[in-house]
């Protein structure tokens, strides 16, 4: 376990300056995170090492993508910092964050496709925000990240006309367009049937390999993710309860850690929702 | 005490409100012009937003051309004074008429689809990601419908006007038997330019402004669920239209009041 992680012990400076020359592209700092008044993350670390593949895992509902919107800069921390190739995010002005989140790019759950281009047009697309490259060479680029994904035929149909699964590689191809250094996927495998499924895990494995990319994978799919992750985090109750190798993380002794994994409906995380005793709300005391 | 506490929160709901349009609307305006992006951005809203109202617009404003000329006739036929019929039709419809029923027909045309277009975007995260691409949606999205809407309402509003003074034509002169020498040649001498042309032009600026203001606002601003977009919907059109009726007194105090 990392020693961030456990309650009372901090990190001495020695220990930070470790951290940051450990060619950590993402550096998550005693993150807190609050939205109201409901505490999303409490004092978190984590570090998202260059050119692996890092999955984030953990119950649904307790804030997964709210951390990639932390990471892009799209929420702030209320106290810590994150660290992107040593510079932090949310301190960063509006026109300096437009320029890193240029090497960074983001895979929507939905794929949150342009429903009004082709999906030609909308792989196209931050090519032609952020290049100035001809429309032949766009064209190019635009079919090998198609040719990528498996959907080089697909390009003149409109997103409408696309499935679940053909919709999220669509996204994907868009993602690499501009061939990011960091790629966050949320959700990839959520309502996946297990042949998209395969392919999505096939995919994010080959982009990660071969174009040397650094993929952060939320997701609460526990098999699929922990066969291409090099390093997990598993996250809940605001903490990270347990973080490690994939072969680590299965040896964990943490009883939550392996509720998580087997799927059990209790434990440590309780099956109900916090409420007053059963007794209490039939007699209609409140 | 309850109810002031309510008062107090309702209050600086609206002002909190208030502050996000602003933002919305400084964040479309100002910035560092791209015209070879936004320019044909911008036309093809205008098309969206304009060509495509024109035919509500055009059929309106003849309709009420006509209304007027055939209420105004038998009215002005008592007096023997059907020959003011031309400047009565044209004056109302270009002070008047022609801006805010434009500006109330392009709130349930346009402007209702603008706030369900950028809602629904808002909705299925596609501002989101435009952001996480370093796009900034208020340019890329909301600046071009802006510009269009502001463009489109008052050239729209003088299409009204000029075909409702061609309807007014077609009742007065052509059914009811109006001199159409008088029809055109009174309204020649009493139509001024400034005066009359201009104030409405101004008025269906300003209408457009708001309109479109309103529009963009309540759908960039909206809950992205249906229910939170189709609310926003609903109330792009009612804040429209009590706006511009609110305005449109304003407006005209100051522009035809007595001094």
């Amino acid at each position: 376990m990392h020693p961030s992680s456990l309650p009372g012990l901090h990190p001495t400076p020695v220990m930070e300056l470790l951290n940051t020359t450990m060619d950590n592209l993402v550096d998550i700092q005693h993150l807190t995170f609050r939205r109201q008044k409901r505490v999303i993350y409490d004092d978190i670390s984590l570090q998202i090492r260059k050119g692996q593949t890092t999955a984030i895992m953990g119950p649904s509902g307790i804030g997964k993508t709210t951390l990639l919107k932390l990471i892009g800069g799209q929420l702030k921390p209320d106290s810590g910092d994150v660290l992107f190739k040593g510079e932090s995010i949310p301190g960063m002005s509006r026109r300096r964050l437009f320029d890193v989140r240029r090497q960074m790019s983001m895979l929507f759950q939905s794929g949150a496709l342009f429903t009004d281009m082709s999906v030609y047009d909308n792989i196209a697309f931050p090519l032609r925000e952020h290049t100035r490259l001809s429309e032949a060479v766009i064209e190019i680029i635009v079919m090998l990240k198609l040719q990528a994904v498996g959907l080089r035929g697909a390009a003149h149909l409109m997103p409408a006309e696309l499935s679940g699964g053909m919709a999220r590689r669509a996204a994907l191809a868009r993602a690499i367009a501009l061939d990011p250094e960091l790629i966050l996927y949320d959700e990839p495998f959520a309502g996946q049937d297990p042949i998209s499924m395969g392919v999505l895990v096939k995919l994010i494995k080959a982009l990660n390999d071969a174009l040397n990319l650094t993929s952060v994978v939320v997701t609460h799919d526990v098999n699929e993710v922990m066969s291409i992750a090099d390093y997990v985090y598993i996250l809940a109750e605001k903490k990270i309860i347990g973080e490690g190798t994939p072969e680590e993380i299965r040896k964990s002794d943490s009883p939550l850690v392996q509720q998580f994994l087997n799927g059990e409906a209790d434990g440590p995380v309780p099956f109900h929702f916090p409420a007053p005793s059963m007794e209490s709300a039939l007699q209609g005391v409140k | 005490m309850e109810w002031l506490a309510r008062l107090g929160s309702a209050t600086l709901a609206r002002f909190s409100a208030m502050g996000r349009a602003t933002f919305v609307l400084t964040g479309a305006l100002i910035a560092k012009p791209q015209p070879m992006k936004h320019i044909p951005l911008t036309i093809q809203q205008m098309y969206v937003v304009g060509v495509q109202s024109l035919s509500i617009i055009v059929v309106s404003g003849l309709f009420i051309g006509m209304v007027m000329a055939l209420q105004g006739y038998t009215i002005l036929v008592d007096y023997g004074a059907e020959g003011s019929l031309g400047p009565m039709v044209a004056l109302s419809l270009l002070r008047e008429l022609g801006p805010v029923v434009t500006a109330l027909l392009f709130a349930g045309r346009a402007g209702s689809a603008l706030t369900a277009e950028i809602g629904l975007m808002k909705a299925t995260e596609q501002l989101s990601s435009m952001e996480m691409m370093a796009v900034d949606p208020l340019r890329r999205v909301v600046a071009p419908r802006l510009w269009a809407g502001m463009i489109s309402m008052p050239l729209l509003a003088i299409i009204f006007s000029a075909v409702g003074i061609l309807g007014g034509h077609l009742v007065g002169v052509d059914w009811l038997g109006v001199d159409a020498g008088s029809y055109w040649s009174i309204m020649q001498s009493t139509v001024e330019w400034n005066e009359d042309v201009m104030n409405g032009i101004i008025k269906s600026v300003v209408f457009a402004f708001v309109c479109t203001w309103i529009a963009i606002f309540k759908g960039y601003d909206a809950v992205p669920t249906s229910e939170g977009i189709s609310k926003a919907t609903t109330q792009t059109v009612v804040y429209s239209s009590l706006a511009v009726l609110g305005l449109d007194f304003v407006l005209t105090a100051i522009m035809f009041g007595i001094e």
